[in-house]
């Protein structure tokens, strides 16, 4: 018995509707509270909060869609992969617009020694950075011109996780047990990926002992 | 979706939160905090129940005779925000927790013991907490380690008089005070989903001299009323000079010593939080700047309320304490 889902191309479009509509209006919605000083005691912490924490929601959920895919045989899961991917990016923009808009207020030098002094905030700019590139080349047009060294580019995704991971876990006080829920996700992520990750590390082993 | 309809003369109250919607924002903060990820759940589960729920009604204070502070400058912190974003790591970590967790905290009855170096030990009923001393409005600054601050206008009575009435020993260099422990009221102190990994019971401590400063006072009310218990009913310490942390709340015990004593996050991370925590713009915290901070006035995400941080907070007369000392080292 094997489990099989068949989106048909109405589900598909309804689906990233609702992926639009979610991530457009979540925003939205916290976005105008926040401003109209109905997000609680500090606006700018819940806005930062919020915005950091899904854009680590949605790169995971990115990062489901090829495993769900293998699961039920489905190929279908990939088209969604980028819609969240960009999200992702979308979140990660607006949580660092937000930081250096609402937190730091424009502070341009404050800004410049933070992301060299604050090691969570150098290892965040870092993954924000990579996350960048891969939106810039995310449409099909960069994928054909790029060939193969598109797909080595975008195998990135998995240092930006990681970086975002202790990003996270390094920007708390002490309350630890969330950031590493969400360690204990992202590695079951990557280990249905192993083969793929220890690639190189192989490729170099043998190398490594060939040339004895 | 809801619609409100509002009378016209709600209008002008443009900046007062309307409460059904400062209390739906609760629910709101939840559920995006776990948005869109399905496999998240684990720690979600007790949270989403709540989704579900009627809140509790809120904490029963009362009005409380004071001595009413002098005319400030200051633009006051809203009581609304003063009472919904706490850290008291004892009804959990987020800062609306202790609100919405701790309002059906008993506070009657209550012990507080002044023991250890004394001459005469005391001991305190709640009744007694109101009647220690007269009570005055002081408002203070209140500046986290966080780098977010607030003005908040007290009342309570020096704690001074209180540490004079046990006579201490003139063996006596320390003061250390203790939260109460009780993990049935305060699920944070056993469970380390919600409890942010701190070994309770919460400690404090302060130099005789600190603790001896009419500054530094013991609060029993704020706005006029008696503690909402996530600002830490029924009393708590209030030291406007050194970051927040320092004001332990909920306090069952006051021991003067001879040794430092140990203090909370001194334990948790001494190399970030020192035993002094005096508000320092020069000495950041390793992992972020202490120079400016953000205070919580009215306003939302575009209120311009990013000021510089003082020395001391601002309480130059503390300065004398601390004549001669490495502050750069005794953080």
């Amino acid at each position: 018995m094997s489990l099989r889902i068949r989106f048909s191309h109405w589900q598909i479009v309804l689906l990233k509707g609702l992926i639009h509509l979610l991530c457009l209006g979540w925003a939205t919605l916290v976005y105008w509270r926040a401003a109209s000083d109905q997000l609680g005691g500090d606006p700018v912490e819940a806005v930062l909060h919020f915005t950091g924490i899904s854009a680590f929601n949605l790169l995971l959920l990115s990062l489901t869609m090829s495993p769900l895919a293998k699961m039920f045989k489905q190929g279908q899961f990939i088209r969604f992969r980028r819609l969240l991917g960009l999200y992702a990016f979308f979140y990660a923009f607006l949580h660092l617009a937000s930081f250096i808009l609402f937190e730091l207020q424009l502070e341009w030098r404050m800004l410049l020694a933070e992301i060299i002094e604050r090691p969570y905030i150098t290892v965040g700019m870092a993954a924000w950075l990579i996350l960048l590139a891969l939106t810039l080349t995310s449409t099909q047009a960069a994928q054909r011109k790029m060939v193969r060294r598109w797909q080595s580019l975008h195998n990135w995704i998995y240092p930006a996780a990681a970086l975002v991971a202790l990003h996270y876990i390094w920007s708390v006080k002490s309350d630890i047990v969330q950031p590493l829920i969400y360690i204990a996700m992202l590695a079951i992520l990557l280990g249905f990926r192993k083969d793929k990750l220890l690639r190189p590390v192989k490729r170099r082993y043998r190398a490594l002992t060939s040339s004895d | 979706m809801r619609i409100k309809l509002t009378q016209p003369s709600e209008l002008k109250e443009s900046q007062v939160t309307d409460e059904a919607i400062y209390r739906d924002r609760r629910r709101l903060l939840k559920q995006m905090g776990f948005m869109g990820a399905g496999a998240l759940l684990a720690s979600a589960q007790a949270r989403a129940i709540n989704l579900f729920g009627e809140d509790k009604p809120d904490f029963q204070t009362r009005s409380l005779e004071y001595q009413a502070a002098n005319q400030t400058e200051q633009v006051l912190t809203p009581e609304t925000k003063v009472i919904s974003h706490n850290n008291f790591y004892e009804f959990g970590t987020d800062k609306t927790d202790p609100r919405d967790n701790a309002q059906d905290f008993q506070v009657q009855p209550w012990k507080l013991r002044i023991d250890g170096l004394v001459e005469q030990p005391i001991n305190l009923d709640y009744d007694d907490l109101f009647k220690a001393a007269p009570l005055e409005e002081r408002i203070y600054r209140l500046r986290c380690v966080e780098a977010w601050s607030m003005v908040i206008p007290w009342v309570g009575f020096e704690l001074a008089t209180l540490l004079k009435k046990a006579k201490p020993l003139s063996s006596a260099r320390y003061v250390a005070f203790e939260t109460l422990y009780d993990p049935k009221q305060m699920p944070g102190q056993n469970n380390p989903f919600m409890g942010g990994g701190i070994d309770y019971p919460y400690v404090e401590g302060l130099r005789l001299d600190e603790a001896m400063h009419p500054l530094t006072i013991l609060s029993v009310g704020l706005y006029g009323k008696t503690l909402p218990p996530q600002n830490g009913a029924p009393i708590r310490l209030v030291v406007p000079w050194k970051y927040g942390f320092k004001s332990i709340k909920s306090i069952v015990r006051i021991r003067l010593t001879d040794k430092q004593p140990p203090t909370t996050w001194n334990q948790l991370a001494a190399n970030e939080y020192g035993f002094y925590a005096n508000v320092n713009p020069n000495v950041d915290h390793p992992r972020w700047s202490q120079a400016r901070e953000r205070r919580i006035t009215k306003g939302g995400l575009f209120a311009d309320n990013r000021i510089d941080t003082q020395l001391f907070n601002g309480y130059d007369e503390v300065a004398p304490l601390y004549s001669g000392m490495d502050l750069k080292r005794h953080y």
